[in-house]
């Protein structure tokens, strides 16, 4: 590591948050902060506190959401940030954009900064588009020369050419982050940090907009990226950060950044083991004993990367045997609308539904078409002529994410595109 | 390995007491005059009357001050015409209060954009000393028009002289009192609200303490000393007696109210710094 290519560095940051209401306690909290800073003595808030886990109830009234985080960024790194709700990623951003101070550490920056936190900041309703791009561009840290040369792109750019002089007021929520995300995208800061602003507009503009983070990004700046689009991060960053209760637990590639944050996202949180009322029909010659979405290594997933294959495993267990049935698998959106219905008798290889007493283990792969969401299945045993023996709704739900296994891209966007994807190809005539 | 020097920006827990960063101010200055345009600009849009209304409010404030003090009161008004004697104060006290009242708010209503976006906090306060001067350059026209009046159709009443050019300074002093006391308020508002209600009425009550509607001739001399102790009197004493001739105006008391506002600008700008480091944790 080159140190003079160095352009950020963070040493031992923390940050501590006072939980509650800020009220009553506070005055006597700072006078004896106060008393013990006249004393030389250490803060006494400092040494106390817990780690960043929402779920749990705190014992003391502070919290650490950044704890002792060291990193250093090289000139030209595009760097992604990911982790759970809470983890600090937010945090994190909020010091390194000079928003908020850490309470312990010190970050050294080189060149110019500009965080981009959300798009749009400081429009004011009342002034016009081409008003709020100078408004807007100086908060950002433009100088008014500065936009005034960049004016006509940042215009072309929003796609607001029509409504640039009316004011902002009348334009519609789109159109407002389109210009917010125009002016951004016309920053030329040395190192830029950028926060989910991309999950917003339409998978026209999103589209756009991740071009151009990707022209920002090929340029040799520097840009850090928090984002919970798992794909995009994949496409836009080479280095990642994964977070976790307030600490950097993991810093390498960003696929393996990824794959790591979601190993532990991914895995199942229950056994499958289906409860004995949980049939809507159950005419009792069979019932579904265990349920459980798995990865290609069998081991137990809750949710599947974008377009792998969906492997299931039941026990089905019979009262007497049965020599052929329809074992049937449903997958439904969450507000229940039918999308796939796959069947034993009716797939390429047809497989002869035959049950025998006991419990009898069904394996099955189903192809993954479906975009990025969270899906449930339901599934039923049949007799040939359709009477159903055993059916239980909803008894599972998983998520299709929105990265790809391997060096496949995913799903970049940040909304539902249709529930299902379809392969189509292209062919278009230009005009000589 | 490597030199401190290297760095651009630290940063870091707390700043030093001293740092005021002037340069960094200076790079931001197209955004201070970008705040005083969406100040101006946003402020009279979708009214009918627009800029009219800087001049409603002094005139019906003068009007009713001059019928209930000098009228039903019989208050002096140190032998000045009424309508000048108020209408003086008023529109240099206006300015003060609405200063101090808008920069006093400057975390609480800038919340949204502070906590997405750094730079300096210090030119927001600017910004509202800026766009009110405009306000008060509108208005002071206005004063100035009356003034006119008066020495064209009653010379005698009025008698200016050389004190007039203090204008400057004496708006100088305003502004700076205003921004100091101003940015206090606003640092200890991020953590106590209650100092938002403390300033409203305080600013209220003030003017009567600041010769605006009673001249500094009219309190007994052994308390005299205890109504200077407000830095804005003597400015607005100075002022009356540089266009009106009327009142006393001291240099002594005026380099006190310069070096008053002086102190509260550093000691101003100084907790400012500090707070605007973390205040989005407490606001």
């Amino acid at each position: 590591m080159n140190p003079l290519n160095l352009v950020l560095k963070a040493e031992n940051i923390s940050k501590q948050y006072r939980l509650g209401q800020i009220g009553t306690g506070t005055l006597s909290h700072d006078l004896k902060r106060w008393i013990y800073s006249v004393r030389g003595k250490e803060d006494p808030f400092l040494r106390i506190g817990d780690e960043n886990d929402r779920t749990k109830k705190s014992g003391t009234d502070y919290v650490w959401a950044l704890k002792d985080v060291n990193f250093d960024v090289q000139q030209g790194d595009v760097l992604g940030i990911i982790g759970k709700n809470g983890a600090g990623k937010s945090t994190l951003l909020k010091l390194l954009s000079r928003v908020t101070a850490p309470t312990t550490g010190n970050i050294k920056i080189r060149g110019r900064i500009a965080a981009l936190l959300e798009v749009g900041t400081g429009f004011h309703p009342e002034l016009t588009g081409r008003e709020n791009i100078f408004l807007n561009g100086a908060i950002l840290g433009m100088r008014k020369h500065e936009i005034k040369t960049k004016l006509d792109a940042i215009i072309a750019f929003s796609g607001c050419e029509k409504y640039i002089d009316t004011p902002v007021k009348r334009y519609s929520s789109g159109m407002l982050v389109r210009l917010g995300f125009a002016v951004a995208a016309h920053l030329d800061p040395e190192i830029l940090i950028v926060d989910e602003v991309l999950a917003v507009g339409d998978a026209e503009f999103q589209d756009k907009c991740i071009r151009k983070m990707k022209d920002v990004s090929g340029e040799g700046r520097t840009v850090l990226f928090v984002s919970h689009n798992m794909a995009s991060m994949k496409a836009l960053c080479k280095r990642g950060f994964l977070m976790e209760k307030g600490q950097i637990v993991y810093q390498g590639s960003m696929q393996q950044t990824i794959e790591n944050y979601l190993a532990t996202a991914k895995k199942a949180n229950h056994s499958g083991e289906i409860p004995e009322n949980a049939s809507s029909i159950n005419t009792g010659i069979v019932k579904f004993r265990k349920i459980v979405l798995h990865d290609q290594t069998r081991a137990a997933i809750s949710s599947i990367n974008y377009l792998d294959p969906i492997h299931l495993f039941f026990e089905l267990e019979a009262l007497h045997d049965l020599h052929d049935s329809i074992v049937d698998v449903r997958i439904n959106t969450m507000d229940g609308l039918e999308l796939v219905h796959a069947m034993n008798k009716y797939s390429a290889q047809p497989v002869n539904g035959k049950l025998m007493k006991g419990v009898n283990q069904v394996a099955c792969k189903i192809e993954n078409k479906l975009q990025p969401g969270r899906y449930s299945l339901t599934v039923g045993v049949h007799e040939l002529n359709g009477l159903t023996m055993e059916y239980v709704e909803n008894i599972l739900d998983f998520s299709i994410l929105t990265v790809a296994s391997g060096d496949e891209n995913g799903f970049i966007y940040n909304f539902q595109m249709g529930h299902v994807r379809f392969e189509s190809t292209w062919k278009i005539e230009n005009p000589n | 390995m490597e030199n401190q020097k290297n760095w651009d920006v630290i940063i870091s827990p707390r700043s030093s007491w001293f740092d005021f960063r002037f340069k960094e101010l200076w790079s931001h200055r197209d955004l201070l005059l970008l705040f005083v345009k969406r100040d101006f600009v946003s402020l009279y849009k979708q009214t009918i009357l627009g800029p009219v209304w800087f001049f409603v409010q002094p005139i019906f404030t003068t009007i009713i001050f001059t019928v209930v003090f000098a009228g039903f009161a019989g208050m002096s008004t140190d032998n000045a015409p009424h309508v000048l004697f108020y209408l003086g104060g008023l529109t240099l006290w206006n300015y003060f209060a609405d200063c101090l009242t808008k920069t006093s708010e400057t975390f609480i209503q800038n919340q949204a954009i502070f906590g997405k976006v750094y730079f300096p906090r210090l030119i927001v306060p600017l910004s509202v000393i800026v766009s009110n001067l405009l306000k008060l350059l509108l208005q002071f026209l206005l004063f100035f028009a009356v003034w006119i009046y008066f020495y064209v159709a009653k010379p005698s009443s009025v008698s200016p002289n050389a004190t007039v050019f203090l204008l400057p300074v004496l708006i100088a002093v305003m502004a700076g009192l205003s921004l100091g006391f101003g940015i206090i308020f606003s640092s200890l508002t991020t953590k106590y609200r209650d100092m938002k209600f403390l300033l409203q009425f305080g600013v209220q009550l003030m003017m009567y303490a600041s010769s605006v509607v009673i001249p500094l001739s009219q309190v007994p001399e052994k308390y005299q000393w205890v109504m200077k102790l407000n830095p804005v009197v003597p400015v607005i004493e100075a002022f009356k007696f540089g266009f009106l001739g009327s009142g006393q105006f001291e240099a002594t008391d005026l380099l006190y109210s310069i070096i008053f506002t002086v102190t509260i600008i550093l000691s101003g700008t100084l907790i400012f710094n500090r707070v605007e480091r973390s205040f989005m944790d407490t606001v």
